[in-house]
């Protein structure tokens, strides 16, 4: 592990200056001389790895901000402070009641230990576990652009199936990002040109040429928030995740599910899917299926047949077209009969 | 009573805590890491991203402009130490420092030396090598593979066992099945990183490190460090998982113990656990052909088991399950063949249960297949198929009490409510199977030493060359020392762990508490005998008292009539303060240099197939409950029921502990455990706790073990059988059989998977 610098800003102002003095405009944050570091618990990972190389880290953990760190639910939504923990949201009464997908994606996610240090910033902007990226003697171009990808031949059973290009086919491995681009959210950020508001569908960026580039944030941006706005009949909502073993896995497949029923009959689909994609991935061509439809076990199938109907195997993870379906019929059914 | 300490039934022992539990729980064990040690410097490994081929050119510059570095060591510092000798004590004959040959992905090619920790990391991170890259061989199947026959190769392995003619009986067979099985490539990955400490004193050298055989590593480290091996000491004396990983010493400690004596201070290496995968032993993947046929009684009448093992090139790593399989039922006939299967890899090694994992897995498997197909209940097709006499050599078996098991563990489990019909049973959106499987380890027994000493003030201490891998045999070893001596269990200390003491044989193959409590109780009858000759000696407080049954209860020799004497004053009117035996144990028909071969850390073993009156092995039974998701075909396992029969139970609690381990982590090689090598380059790709899965708290639900009563005096003079590997032998073969009684898919290849449900 490289020695690197290490300071604590004490608010937002301070940090972004910080970032701003070290970082060029141009720089990518992940690949940045000065990084941001809340809970640490991927980018310690990381840097212990040599995969991250920073060499100054800015900790968050001190900015004296208390929004930074509020769940704040009113009428227009539910606002996340950017260092509020994952366990916290997870056990958070309002969250459980209004967004089960959100206290469930959460649940689901890591152990207890990571739960309680991860911040859901940090937990949006966790990188991939991709094993050819996570160990430095094999080629990847996210982590060294240019220099081939390992996967794409190799053993790729983890790999993505939807968003991949033939840079890089690394899956997006959170869950609450699911839950989050199913709902609609928003990213508030703050850098040295101001604050801004990103959807959160556009926060993440898909390998293409570039897989090194990963998000739309500037290197000195700090993300403050992020903001679920009111959706009533979330409260009809889960997230199923299929893994290996029962916790502490990544998905091989996952699905953030909201309906609006009436009746038997969908009003309007909220469908994100999980394991199977290198960003968070939105099915909006599911949710468009099933619009105005009976919502059966047809129907269902019908829509996550169109979901994945892009979906590009690789040598291993073919299983995770067929899994990624059922996964999405299943979570669509749950929901349906869940008595809200 | 509760869970984790049965009531002790028949031949079995109370259920003591553990002696070291305490100082397990609250951090004050010392683990071979934590010993402490003043002055110290770290070392790092660097290691080849190749696996095969020649290192050209080490580049070093920027590895040794990294402040706080030390020293590197590398090729040339080597050479004047030998190179690592293939065997018990070591796991490869690759000395990686000696030549600039690549082997296998992940050998060590340069040790880097410095201050801190921290240092030395990122000086090992930028040691680079420049190679002369050759195409490597991954596996089976790729090119370039070497296939040898097995037997001979290896002392563990002599034969191809066989009996009757296979050929005729599976032509006349009524019914028959012919299947492949697999099992993949599986890492060690104990809690307790692999790690190595040395200093010198002069010219004696100290070695800490987590070893399961102190006496085989200190003249295996001795001859390659070309000394004498009374100045070289190893200490360990506690192990944080072992399983086999810690068994035989890999190239890293000499290379330590190298840079300990050119910097003059010690050096610590804790290998990473990435580098583990590459620098430690692992079991590696098997296949196998299993052919069985039957008579429509299910009577079975040809055998054949076919096995194939992927081994390193310099090195004939061997397991052989054949014996146990070969062994296992009445068949009429048995035919078995083993072959090694050569690759670009590190040497493999011991993992729980060697041979019988993968072996036993294959034909439980297959058993259960046979039983479908016969269409017969598969408790009532072992049950048809129990022998009088072991097939191969037609001798008894010295205790064996497997149908005792079966009946235990399905009453225990409901098995009688089982819907034979597959896929018959569901709970809403979830399937439910049902399956079972046969447990088999053999018994063996080795040579071992120990000192025990009883003082006039009621002390007892205890001390033996053994192993503390976790299984708790330092809590046996001083049960049977307080039963032998009548001394409470806290009044006896046990040293265990260092090569200066009496030695003990490898803690391998299911051995350590026969072979130990054998030696303790030898020790402890001499210090009987001294004690009772000396209570009845003329002026003795028990004169005059011959012919008597004596025993030693509360610090008291009690004799039958009810007289008795205190320790103490028997110890007084000796004019001694203590009384100390050294006792050195030989098994039954232990050869006149199995002694010798004790103390050169060679020890051999008896029992299992070795004996001439009879083959000696411990059996057991697990049921094991599956739901498989209807729609996304995940697999849950709710229940698993083991019952088990292992002679004299030590201790109830640690037994129990012991199988209960076992199971779960049968469970895990059932759906969880794979490493995954990246066929292209032979190298492993999943090497850490993220993507090498073993099963967590949520996995393991409902786990019940039962201990059927069993009495074996043959086996050893403690009547014990091991059971330290028995647990987890079967359990992947009974979820397989759960899993198609719940969905009629018979998956062969392990670990079962979701994709091979989804299709």
């Amino acid at each position: 592990m490289r020695p690197f610098i290490y300071e604590q800003p004490t608010d937002i102002s301070a940090a972004v200056a910080l970032a701003s003095n070290f970082t060029t405009r141009d720089d990518q944050p992940t690949r940045a001389n000065a990084q941001f570091i809340a809970g640490g618990t991927n980018l310690a990972d990381y840097m212990k790895l040599g995969v991250a190389e920073p060499n100054r880290l800015l900790d968050l953990n001190r900015l004296e901000e208390q929004k930074l760190r509020q769940i704040r639910v009113t009428e227009d939504g539910i606002r996340f402070g950017a260092l509020v923990r994952m366990g916290e949201a997870a056990d958070h009464r309002e969250v459980k009641a209004r967004y089960p997908v959100i206290a469930d994606s959460l649940r689901l996610a890591a152990s207890g230990q990571i739960r309680n240090m991860a911040s859901l910033a940090g937990n949006v902007l966790q990188r991939t576990r991709c094993e050819y990226f996570r160990e430095t003697s094999w080629a990847c171009n996210k982590r060294v652009p240019g220099s081939g990808c390992a996967a794409m031949d190799g053993f790729n059973r983890q790999h993505a199936v939807l968003g991949g290009s033939d840079a890089c086919i690394a899956t997006y491995h959170g869950d609450f990002a699911q839950a989050l681009i199913a709902l609609d959210a928003v990213v508030h950020a703050e850098g040295s040109r101001g604050a801004r508001k990103i959807p959160f569908a556009k926060l993440h960026r898909q390998p293409g040429d570039t897989p090194h580039i990963e998000t739309d944030l500037a290197a000195d941006e700090i993300v403050t928030a992020i903001e679920v706005p009111a959706l009533p009949w979330a409260r009809r909502s889960l997230y199923l995740k299929i893994r290996d073993r029962e916790s502490y896995a990544f998905a091989l497949a996952s699905a953030a599910v909201a309906l609006d029923l009436d009746g038997e009959t969908v009003r309007e689909a909220r469908i994100a899917l999980g394991g199977v994609a290198t960003v968070p991935w939105r099915a909006s061509v599911a949710e468009d299926a099933l619009q105005g439809k009976k919502l059966d076990e047809a129907s269902a199938g019908a829509a996550a047949d169109a979901a994945f109907a892009e979906a590009q195997p690789h040598q291993h993870n073919a299983f995770k077209i067929e899994l990624g379906k059922r996964t999405l019929v299943r979570a669509l059914l749950e929901t349906r009969d869940m008595k809200v | 009573m509760d869970a984790a300490a049965p009531k002790p039934k028949e031949n079995q022992g109370e259920p003591l805590p553990r002696v070291d539990a305490r100082l397990k729980v609250t951090g004050q064990a010392h683990y071979p890491a934590d010993l402490p040690t003043a002055n110290i410097a770290y070392g790092a490994l660097a290691t080849s991203s190749i696996a095969r081929g020649k290192v050209t050119k080490l580049r070093l510059d920027d590895a040794r402009a990294v402040p706080g570095l030390l020293d590197i060591v590398t090729y040339g510092d080597m050479d004047k130490v030998d190179k690592p000798k293939f065997g018990n004590s070591s796991a490869t004959s690759v000395g990686p420092l000696h030549d600039r040959t690549i082997f296998h992905d992940g050998q060590i090619i340069a040790l880097a030396v410095a201050e801190t920790f921290e240092a030395a990391e990122e000086a090992a991170q930028l040691i680079r090598a420049e190679y002369d890259e050759e195409k490597p061989t991954a596996s089976f199947d790729s090119p370039g593979t070497k296939t040898v026959a097995a037997a001979g190769k290896s002392p563990m392995f002599k034969e191809d066992v066989k009996a009757g003619d296979f050929d005729a009986a599976f032509a006349a067979a009524a019914v028959k099945i012919d299947q492949r099985y697999s099992t993949p490539t599986q890492h060690h990955n104990p809690i307790e990183l692999f790690s190595t400490t040395a200093y010198w004193q002069g010219d004696q050298l100290v070695v800490h490190e987590p070893s399961q055989n102190v006496t085989g590593w200190k003249v295996e480290l001795a001859r390659q460090l070309k000394m004498d091996p009374a100045k070289v000491r190893i200490v360990s004396p506690f192990i944080g998982g072992a399983f086999g990983s810690k068994g035989p010493m890999t190239p890293r400690t000499a290379i330590v113990a190298v840079a300990a004596k050119r910097l003059g201070r010690p050096v610590r290496c804790v290998t990473s656990r990435m580098q583990a995968f590459g620098t430690q032993t692992y079991r590696a993947e098997t296949r196998h052909r299993i052919r069985i046929g039957a008579g429509k009684d299910g009577r079975i009448t040809a055998f054949a088991h076919e096995g194939w093992e992927v081994t390193s090139r310099p090195d004939l790593y061997v397991v052989g399950g054949t014996s146990a399989t070969g062994r296992m039922y009445g068949y009429g006939s048995v035919l078995t063949h083993v072959s090694l299967v050569q690759a670009d890899r590190n040497t493999p090694g011991y993992m729980r249960s060697p041979p019988e994992t993968p072996y036993v897995y294959a034909l439980e498997n297959a058993m259960d297949e046979m039983a479908a197909t016969l269409g017969m209940d598969p408790v009532e097709f072992r049950r048809i198929n129990e022998p009088k006499t072991e097939p191969i050599g037609k001798k008894p078996f010295s205790s064996r009490s497997l149908i005792q098991c079966y009946d235990q563990a399905a009453e225990a489990f409901g098995w009688a409510k089982r819907d034979p019909k597959v896929g018959a049973m569901r709970d809403g959106d979830w399937l439910v199977g049902m399956g079972c499987a046969t447990a088999i380890y053999p018994t063996a027994v080795a040579p071992c030493a120990a000192r025990v000493r009883l003082t006039i003030d009621g002390d007892v201490r205890l001390q033996c060359g053994s192993h503390e891998i976790g299984t708790g045999v330092r809590t046996v070893a001083g049960q049977m020392a307080s039963e032998r001596l009548g001394v409470a269990i806290d009044r006896i200390s046990v040293e265990m762990g260092d090569s200066s003491l009496p030695p003990a044989p490898v803690s391998g193959g299911s051995i350590s508490t026969a072979s130990v409590c054998s030696a303790v109780l030898k020790a402890c009858d001499a210090i009987r005998t001294k004690l009772y000759a000396a209570a009845t000696a003329e002026g003795g407080p028990l004169a005059g008292s011959h012919n008597e049954d004596f025993d030693l209860a509360d610090g008291k020799i009690v004799a039958k009539s009810g007289a008795s004497a205190k320790v103490e004053d028997v110890l007084k009117t000796m004019q001694v303060g203590a009384i100390e035996e050294y006792a050195e144990f030989a098994p039954k028909g232990a050869t006149p240099e199995a002694l010798k071969k004790l103390y050169a850390g060679t020890p051999e073993f008896h029992g299992g197939d070795q004996d001439e009156d009879s083959v000696k092995y411990a059996f057991g039974a697990e049921f094991v409950e599956v739901r498989v998701n209807r729609y996304t075909r995940e697999i849950r396992v709710p229940r698993i029921v083991g019952a088990f029969a292992a002679g004299r139970i030590m201790n109830t609690r640690t037994a129990r502990s012991q199988l209960m381990g076992g199971m779960i982590w049968g469970i895990g090689q059932a759906l969880h455990e794979a490493t995954e090598v990246d066929r292209r380059y032979a190298r492993y790709v999943n090497r850490d706790l993220q993507d090498y899965l073993v099963p967590v708290n949520a996995d393991i639900k409902d786990l019940q073990v039962i201990l059927v009563p069993e009495v074996d005096h043959a086996v050893n003079p403690a009547g014990v059988k091991g059971l330290g590997e028995l647990g987890n032998v079967g359990t992947a073969a009974a979820v397989a059989s759960a899993v198609y009684h719940a969905t009629g898919k018979r998956i062969r290849d392990l670990p079962i998977r979701i994709e091979q449900l989804l299709v």
